[in-house]
This record gives structure tokens, C-alpha cells and sequence, in this order.
């Protein structure tokens, strides 16, 4: 490297130092003055440059045993150098800025906040460093103004401890923290510092395990990897102070990725079919209990039923069997034709009451069963050709009542004889 | 007069000039009188010397990185790891670094970068992948360090740190690690669907076991209970009707024939003979 820090030409070390200010007096300046990057060089090259045409013209007038009075404007303008030159000491240093004086290049006193004033070039030189500004290095990626990120897979692919790839990026924001040791500790502290971070991702990244870095290790990693970054630059004591460590991005590399994704949508997946059958079981079990619930209901309605039935009716016959012994041959008289009355009277019957009634006789089941548009009748008399004759869609409806049904009859034969 | 005046301030601010220099902060710097070192390690400040004779080598003393180009190591098991290291050092002794060196710091860069190279690859090969990527970069560095330091003391150089930046597989060894990354995210996403297909599968299957036991536990309930009715229901019975079997067969009977005909589709074929109609025939005759 360069021993003479490149844009930094006035510490050119051959050449002018203390031509001015030391020597100071009536001598012009031999050469011409050295470039420097201070504001009001060209001020002060022109107002040299007018004191050596002035002072030349004063000598004429001297050697010519001249008057006072080139002797006197000399002075003024001297003078006039003499404030500038000193008025170019003065500078001013933000609040956010430390202002580093070096004299002769050693380094003098760190200045704060405010106005200051150093003895002006070339005796001491101060140099503005932002202290408060936060810088950023990126790692494993370059975001350019638009705010677009490329990534840089040198960087960014590193080994885990078992030994598969992680795809990170990490930003790092930090600060000066001493302008002195900035300045003149480390060659490019900048560069010093990304050389460090990222050394010590990969250390830590080295150290864990893929899935913790890519899950639950991320904010481990990244206060690990700040912890032993800050340790190498005090160590080689850059001045910088790093702020904070984002992780921007922790990934599985680009050509593994579908199968990364792939696992997360397997994960969901299972919750997914887990809750199906959660919901099959919430579906079936409460209408299990229910029908369970009905079944035990239905039983002991049984249950309650026949007993009050099997009370109601054996209360019935108690009753009735006091009652029969009372009179048995009339009750059960009563009973038998009550009952048999209640069954004629409310089925359907063929009286067949022929004493001679040997004979084939049709009866048209089918048309008796198919219930009210037919009945059958008889009458004693026409008992030995028996014709079933179906009712016209007009005729009456069979009859409860016995004498009505026989009615009916009547009308029907009475209807024949007249056809 | 003016002329000789001229050269003289001329000459005198030359000398003034040549006898002072001046050396930063940031730089050392050596002092030679005709090519032999008079005075080392100066500090920073302006400084006198004897102009023409004495002659001024600056160097930046400022702690320097030699960061080489990734280099090609294998490790025990064959593999060829990619390996990017840094050196971080500064000149410690001058006069030494003057003289072995030339003051030459790029030269100076590639003498370290061999040490560090065959510390490296020494010790890469003594180790697996895994040893070196987990647990002993930083041992590995610690030991090279010291090596390059002890070497590198004799250029006047200090080794402040030697650190291993990045150790990524050769690029052949990567597609296949990829390959072989994808191949157990595969098993594990295959496992977590199965486990949850499985996992399904029981709860399902335990919501029907449930469903089957509480229905015939209900069903088992419902039974008794009914039997239970039915015995009472019988009990009931029997003690009324023991009153009087014979006419309770009767009685019986008579309300079940009124039961069973009770429809209009119930035909019956009826014989006036019967005891029924023994009223009716004598009625009609």
C-alpha cells in the first residue's frame, strides 16, 4: 500500500513546510504554493501572488532610494496575508461531527461541536468525520438507490454445521465511534469491518445447525455474529461501533427452494387433514350421543307405557271379573254379542244362508278387498245362481247400517226390473 | 544584486525545505544516511535532517488487511473446500521490515499469503469438512495466526489476526449437497403429511369406536330398561288376571277378535247358523 495516502497531496513531506509562518518577514514565497483542499486557496494563491508583484515593485523603488512608502503599503499587505492566512485556521465542526487536528501529520486533540481555530496549513491540518451518521454495509447483497437488492451469492450462500447451504443477508449499521482511531489505526476501516462481519456469519453459521438458523437461532445469530464483530474491531481497533445487525433474509438456497416451500405446505397440510378429522369426529360423536340419548328416552317410554297399560287393563278386568261374578251367565252373554256386534258392524261380510248351498259359489275377493266402489250382496233367493254383479260407479257405498244396506239393494233390483 | 539576492533566499529556503519532513499519524517512517538506517521507527511530527546525505522512507503503519484470493484446499476425507481468508497485520519493527522486505508491502502481502496458505493447507488436511466448518475454524486460525506470526516477526511484521472468512464446498460438491438437501426436505415433508394422514386416521377411527360404543351401550341400556317394563308389565298382569283364569281367556279373546276385524277390507263369511244369528233365523222363519 501506498505510504502516502493518496488524496492527501499537501502532506507532500519534501517540500514547503514552515516556508510561511516560520520564516514569515518581508521573503516572498520561492515556489509556488502547494494545492490544498482547503476553501480559500485560490484567495490565497492570488493574494501571494499579488504580495510578490508588490513587494518586487516596493524593492525597485527602494533600490531607486525610494520612499517610505512602498515600505508601508508592503506592510498592509502583508498584513492582509497574514489575517487570511491566519482566518484559514478557522472551522467548524456539527454537532454531529468531530473535528481530528493533526500538526505537522501527529495527531494533536479530537474537537467537538462548535467553532474552532487551528494553526493554519501547513503547520496543523483538522479533518471533519461524521461520528453520528450511520453507515451500512451490506452483506450478501448491494441495494442500489431505487432500493432494489441484488444478490451476491459469494456472500451469501454459507455452510451450516450440517453441512448443508444457507442463503443470508445481513445488514450491519454502525458509526464512528472514535475519529482518531478511525483515521489512523486501520487501513481501510470500512472494508476492515465487512471482512469481519462476515466472518464471524459464517463462524456462527458454521456453529449451528440449518434449521435453527433458517427458524428460532435468527436473532441468536445475528446478536452472536454483532457480538464477535464488535470483539474484532476493538481488537483491531477501527473506531467503529456497530449499531445493529439486521437480518434481512435467511434462506434456503434458490435451487432447493420448491422442496423448502414444499415441507411448510406439507406442515399445513397435516394441521389440515387433522382438522377434517376433527371435524368427522366432532360430527359423529355428538349425533352418536343424541341417537344414545333418544334410544334411553324411547326405552323408558316403553318402559313407563307398558306399565301403566299392563296397570290400566289388569285395573279394567279386576274390575270387570268383581262385576262377573256378580251375574256370570248374562255378562258374558252381554260381552259375547257386544263384541260380535262391534266386528260385524265394522267389517265387510257375505251372509251365506242357504241351506243347500253346496254349490260353486264366485266371490270376487279382489273386488270385495279393493274396498268401497263394490259390494257384494246375496239374497237367500238368488242364492242358486249366484251373479256378482259390480255396482255401477254410481251406486251407494256400502253402508255401516244393516237396513240402510239392504235399501240400497232393493233400489238396484227395482232399477233391473225396469231395464 | 537582486539576482544574487533572489538565489540566495532561493538556495536557503531549498536547504530549509530538504532539511525537514514530516510524518503522519497514520505513517512510520526510517531515516538513512546513504543507504544505512540511522534512525528508525520515527515517530509522527515534523522532523530535522541533514538534506542531500540523510534520506526519509515513510510506512503506513496502520494495521493492514491482506485479503487473497479464494484458494482450494482439501481435507482429510478428499473433499476440496473453497476457502477465503484474511490476514490482518502492520509493520511492527521498521528497521527490520526496511530491510528484509524493501519496504515493499505488496511484496511483504505475498510472503504472508504463502504462510498462510501452507498453514492453511496443513491444517485443512488434517481435519474433516464438518470439523472445519463447525467447531475448529476458529482453533484453525488461532494456530495459523501463531505460525504466521512467528514467521512473520522476522520481516518486523506483527500478525494481528488471521481469520477464515468463508469455506463454501467446490461448486461440483454443492450441486449435490442441493440434491441432497432437497431429497431430505422431501422425507420430511413426506413424513408430515403421513403423520398427519395417520393422525387422522385415528381420530377418525376413534370418533366411529366412540359412535359404535355409545350406541350399544345405549342400545344395552334401552333393553334392560324395556325388560325391566316388560316384567313389571307382566307381574301386573298375571296377579289380575290369576282372579279368574277361565273367564280372562274369554274376555281375552272376545277384545282381541275385536282388534283383529275392525276393517272395512276384513270380508267374513258368515253362517247364520251360528250361535250369533240363533235370534236372527228364528226372526226371518
Amino acid at each position: 500500500m501506498a505510504w502516502n495516502e493518496p488524496g492527501k497531496p499537501g502532506q507532500d513531506p519534501w517540500g514547503n513546510s514552515g516556508n510561511n509562518g516560520n520564516n514569515g518577514g518581508d521573503n516572498e514565497p520561492p515556489r509556488q504554493q502547494p494545492k490544498r483542499p482547503k476553501k480559500n486557496d485560490n484567495d490565497l494563491d492570488v493574494m501571494l501572488k499579488k504580495a510578490q508583484s508588490m513587494l518586487g515593485g516596493a524593492g525597485n523603488k527602494m533600490g531607486n532610494g525610494g520612499s517610505g512608502i512602498g515600505g508601508i503599503g508592503g506592510s498592509i499587505i502583508f498584513g492582509v496575508i497574514l489575517v487570511v492566512w491566519l482566518l484559514s485556521g478557522i472551522y467548524i465542526v456539527d454537532p454531529a461531527e468531530r473535528g481530528v487536528v493533526t500538526r505537522f501529520g501527529a495527531f494533536v486533540e479530537e474537537t467537538k461541536a462548535g467553532p474552532h481555530w487551528h494553526i493554519p496549513y501547513p503547520i496543523e491540518n483538522a479533518r471533519i468525520v461524521n461520528v453520528d451518521q450511520i453507515r451500512t454495509a451490506e452483506i450478501g447483497y448491494r441495494s442500489d438507490a431505487n432500493n432494489r437488492s441484488g444478490s451476491v451469492p459469494n456472500e451469501s450462500l454459507m455452510l451450516t454445521k450440517d453441512e448443508n447451504i444457507v442463503d443470508l443477508k445481513i445488514a450491519i449499521q454502525y458509526r464512528i465511534e472514535s475519529a482518531n482511531e478511525y483515521l489512523f489505526q486501520t487501513a481501510d476501516p470500512d472494508m476492515t469491518l465487512r471482512a469481519a462481519a462476515e466472518s464471524a456469519l459464517r463462524e456462527v453459521v458454521g456453529q449451528n445447525t440449518m434449521d435453527f438458523v433458517l427458524t428460532e437461532g435468527r436473532n441468536e445469530v445475528v446478536l452472536t455474529v454483532q457480538n464477535l464483530a464488535q470483539a474484532n474491531l476493538n481488537a483491531y481497533k477501527t473506531g467503529i461501533i456497530i449499531t445493529s445487525v439486521n437480518l434481512q433474509d435467511a434462506q434456503p438456497p434458490e435451487q432447493v427452494q420448491s422442496a423448502f416451500a414444499d415441507v411448510v405446505k406439507a406442515r399445513e397440510d397435516r394441521e389440515r387433514i387433522i382438522n377434517e378429522a376433527e371435524t368427522y369426529s366432532n360430527d359423529v360423536l355428538p349425533k352418536a350421543r343424541g341417537r344414545a340419548a333418544r334410544e334411553l328416552e324411547e326405552a323408558s317410554a316403553y318402559h313407563d307405557r307398558v306399565i301403566a297399560q299392563a296397570t290400566g287393563e289388569a285395573s279394567r278386568f279386576t274390575s270387570i271379573v268383581t262385576e262377573y261374578k256378580k251375574a256370570p251367565e248374562v255378562t258374558r252373554n252381554r260381552i259375547y254379542i257386544d263384541a260380535i256386534t262391534n266386528v260385524l258392524g265394522n267389517t265387510s261380510k257375505v251372509f251365506m244362508g242357504s241351506e243347500n248351498s253346496n254349490n260353486l259359489m264366485y266371490l270376487p275377493l279382489d273386488k270385495l278387498m279393493s274396498g268401497q266402489n263394490s259390494t257384494p250382496y246375496r239374497t237367500s233367493e238368488n242364492a242358486m245362481t249366484p251373479q256378482p254383479v259390480p255396482m255401477a260407479p254410481a251406486a251407494p257405498t256400502v253402508n255401516n247400517n244393516n237396513t240402510s244396506q239392504r235399501t240400497g239393494i232393493r233400489d238396484y233390483l227395482s232399477n233391473r226390473e225396469i231395464r | 544584486m537582486k539576482a544574487v539576492l533572489s538565489i540566495l533566499v532561493a538556495a536557503i529556503l531549498f536547504i530549509g525545505s530538504s532539511s525537514l519532513f514530516v510524518v503522519n499519524q497514520w505513517e512510520t517512517a526510517v531515516v538513512l544516511r546513504l543507504g544505512e538506517i540511522v534512525k528508525a521507527d520515527v515517530k509522527p511530527g515534523l522532523h530535522l535532517k541533514t538534506p542531500f546525505i540523510n534520506n526519509v522512507q515513510k510506512f503506513d503503519a496502520r494495521l493492514q488487511t491482506l485479503d487473497s484470493a479464494p484458494e482450494r484446499y482439501l481435507t482429510s476425507e478428499k473433499k476440496n473446500l473453497e476457502v477465503d481468508s484474511f490476514v490482518k497485520w502492520r509493520i511492527n519493527d521498521v528497521e527490520l521490515f526496511y530491510t528484509t522486505m524493501n519496504g515493499d508491502n505488496r511484496l511483504a502481502g505475498m510472503r504472508l499469503g504463502q504462510i498462510v496458505k501452507d498453514g492453511l493447507r496443513a491444517e485443512f488436511g488434517n481435519r474433516t469438512v464438518k470439523e472445519v466448518i463447525s467447531g475448529e475454524r476458529v482453533e484453525i486460525a488461532q494456530k495459523i495466526k501463531d505460525t504466521t506470526a512467528s514467521a512473520a516477526s522476522k520481516f518486523g511484521i506483527e500478525i494481528e489476526d488471521v481469520r477464515i472468512k468463508r469455506i463454501d464446498l467446490a461448486k461440483d460438491i454443492s450441486e449435490s449437497v442441493y440434491r441432497r438437501m432437497e431429497a431430505e426436505r422431501n422425507r420430511v415433508a413426506k413424513d408430515l403429511r403421513s403423520k398427519g394422514a395417520e393422525s387422522a386416521e385415528k381420530i377418525r377411527a376413534d370418533a366411529d369406536r366412540q359412535r359404535v360404543v355409545i350406541l350399544a351401550d345405549a342400545y344395552s341400556e334401552a333393553e334392560i330398561l324395556r325388560g325391566k317394563g316388560d316384567a313389571t308389565a307382566s307381574e301386573i298382569y298375571a296377579n289380575a288376571y290369576n282372579a279368574d283364569a277361565e273367564f280372562y281367556s274369554f274376555y281375552h279373546s272376545i277384545n282381541a277378535y275385536q282388534k283383529s276385524f275392525k276393517d272395512k277390507n276384513d270380508v267374513m263369511l258368515v253362517d247364520p247358523k251360528s250361535d250369533f244369528f240363533k235370534y236372527f233365523n228364528n226372526s226371518v222363519q
